[in-house]
């Protein structure tokens, strides 16, 4: 199992150096450097002054390396907007985006779970149809039409909440509901299709041959079984969360990375661009190693410390 | 195509289900068609040139009169018809969207031949990649390259095209490999077939289903991409116009005009339920490989 956790390990810190290597041959495919942050009509002392200082002058392997050694110190250059360090502000955005996506992921969870195992268990039937229809339309709904409705509805007509900022917790419902209900439709589908395959499950049916009611088969036998690819589809989804964040963070005027990113794209302000992807990257593969690894330890036939107690698993 | 049942799975029952076309699969079905039928004849649908601008006409409602015309759907920030602008943005909407969803396609489909055929080293490289475009959300992608090269249509296509083209080349990578083992393909071998021969003879048919599917599932992911880069002002420009730049430039405006916003982000939402609908009734219907509820 070690040696699996180190190539696993090796593989996400190869993700992460192609993506960051991408990153680096896209910037010298798209020009120039000093082109694309100087104006046009900078002088050519000034020009050559900004290249030597940017390290424009040595050859390509030596600007990849530093390039790369300077991405592992989080040190992506300064940033044009605020002239502070662009990991700064990544590391400033990033809690405001966790704290959305955390909330977007727990609505979810609460709507889209309940709703999959409901249909699930009226298999076929008027509500499995009804809840499945919700989903649907919960997921086919763009982010960016859905925040435009509720703010028409929650903050322009009715007046009950804010429609932009981050000061107050108020300001934080419309937002993660905007973030979190496709996400809902998404983990309701999920659900139900995770629910019907233990439902068919043998052990499954035999408690309920015994007299268990559904619902306690579902919550003591079906749910411990569901974790392991609820585990890894939350895992998928992260990817989702944080492309839904540029959409939504810019409609409700969220201060997180995503919102920084489409900010910093309109102003070209590469060394934020780097140090976003960077991050985003990182978070992305990260997210994406844990699942695996926790795979890994709850799942007692990959070898690891769990152990079917008793329990029909 | 016959040679799909070669590999006789016994039908889960979930695919007996979808056969029938519902009522809701066939609403999608002729929404679709008449999203398209609005792309291709926007010249003639359109009551106005999406350019034509009517300052004393500015942010009308829906049903409104003015220059002895009606604007059913109302007017934007500068007089100029929502209905008309709708149409030509369908038809930018869907050709971005179809053509990104075919260099995606190709691009996938082509990479997933390579990595199965040629499996070792090329195989590992590829699906490196394929990992790695899985770590950045497309949007973030698409969001960088136009920071480092700057906005032209071009590029904006091949940018949508992103959004997907790793799922093309693992579905293919994947079939491509389980059906080289199977007994047709090593007979056709053994009998001398080349390479091409194989697989566009007999590999791509039997796939082609499976693409397909994948296609028209994948289609609401890029249309969602091009809306919301358009959408965040750094797709396509005006005055060329967009579904997802209308929403953008109604978003401004909701408060006095609310038509300008909610009538495209309509069309957006519509087109894409419709595809998903229709996406995963074909899936059941025809996807040999799926066995999802």
């Amino acid at each position: 199992m070690l040696r699996f956790l180190a190539l696993r390990l090796l593989r996400a810190l190869l993700t992460v150096t192609i993506c960051v290597s991408a990153v680096f041959v896209a910037l010298r495919l798209a020009g120039d450097p000093a082109d694309i942050m100087l104006s046009i009509d900078t002088p050519p002392d000034v020009r050559a002054y900004y290249r030597e200082l940017w390290g424009l002058d040595r050859p390509l392997a030596e600007q990849y390396l530093r390039y790369v050694a300077s991405a592992v110190r989080g040190d992506f250059g300064l940033s044009f907007a605020d002239e502070r360090p662009a990991f700064a502000a990544v590391t400033e955005a990033l809690p405001k985006t966790f704290l959305l996506g955390a909330s977007a992921l727990m609505l979810a969870l609460l709507v889209g779970m309940p709703l999959g195992m409901l249909a699930a268990l009226r298999h076929n039937r008027a509500a499995d149809r009804l809840a499945m229809a919700t989903a649907v339309l919960g997921y086919a709904i763009p982010v960016f039409f859905l925040g435009i409705l509720l703010i028409l509805l929650f903050a322009l007509k009715l007046r009950v909440l804010p429609s932009a900022g981050s000061e107050s917790i108020w300001h934080l419902i419309l937002p993660s509901v905007t973030l979190g209900l496709p996400l809902a439709g998404r983990l309701a589908r999920f659900a139900r299709t995770a629910t019907l395959e233990v439902l068919g499950k043998p052990y499954i049916r035999a408690a309920r041959g015994r007299g268990v009611m559904p619902l306690a088969v579902i919550v003591r036998h079906a749910l411990p079984n569901a974790a392991v690819p609820l585990l890894m589809f939350i895992g998928l989804e992260i990817g989702h969360i944080l492309a839904g964040s540029a959409v939504v963070e810019t409609i409700f005027a969220w201060p997180g990375i995503g919102r920084l990113l489409v900010d910093s794209v309109a102003t070209r302000d590469l060394a934020v661009v780097q140090a976003v992807i960077f991050t985003v990257t990182v978070i992305m593969v990260g997210a994406n190693l844990l699942v695996d690894v926790v795979h890994i330890l709850i799942d007692p036939r990959l070898g690891g410390f769990a152990r079917a107690n008793g329990k029909p698993a | 195509m016959t040679t799909l049942d070669i590999r006789a799975r016994p039908a889960p029952a979930a695919r007996s289900r979808g056969r029938a076309m519902s009522p809701v699969v066939r609403l999608s079905a002729c929404f679709l068609l008449a999203v398209v039928l609005v792309a291709l004849l926007a010249d003639w649908l359109a009551p106005l040139p999406y350019t034509t601008q009517n300052l004393a006409a500015r942010l009308k409602p829906p049903l409104t009169e003015a220059g002895g015309i009606v604007h059913w759907l109302g007017t934007d920030q500068l007089g100029r018809d929502i209905l008309s602008r709708m149409i030509f943005a369908v038809r930018t909407s869907i050709l971005i969207a179809v053509m990104g969803t075919l260099i995606g396609a190709i691009v996938g489909t082509l990479l997933g031949f390579v990595a199965a055929r040629m499996r070792g080293l090329v195989d590992q490289a590829i699906m490196m990649v394929v990992d790695a475009q899985a770590a950045i959300p497309a949007l973030f992608l698409a969001l960088t390259m136009l920071a480092f090269f700057g906005n032209n249509i071009v590029l904006f296509i091949v940018l949508v095209s992103i959004d997907g083209w790793d799922r093309y080349t693992r579905l293919v990578r994947g079939l491509v490999v389980s059906e080289q083992q199977s007994d047709y393909i090593n007979a056709i071998e053994a009998l001398g077939a080349g390479s091409s021969r194989v697989i566009l003879r007999h590999l791509l048919p039997n796939i082609a289903a499976a693409l397909v599917v994948q296609a028209t599932l994948n289609f609401p992911g890029t249309i969602l991409l091009e809306t919301s880069l358009s959408f965040l002002g750094l797709g396509v420009q005006p005055p060329g116009t967009s579904l997802g730049l209308m929403l953008g430039e109604g978003r401004r405006y909701l408060l006095n005009a609310w038509w300008i916003a909610v009538f495209p982000g309509l069309a957006i939402f519509l087109t894409t339920l419709s595809m998903s609908l229709f996406g995963d009734w074909l899936r059941d219907r025809f996807d040999p490989t799926s066995d999802r509820h």
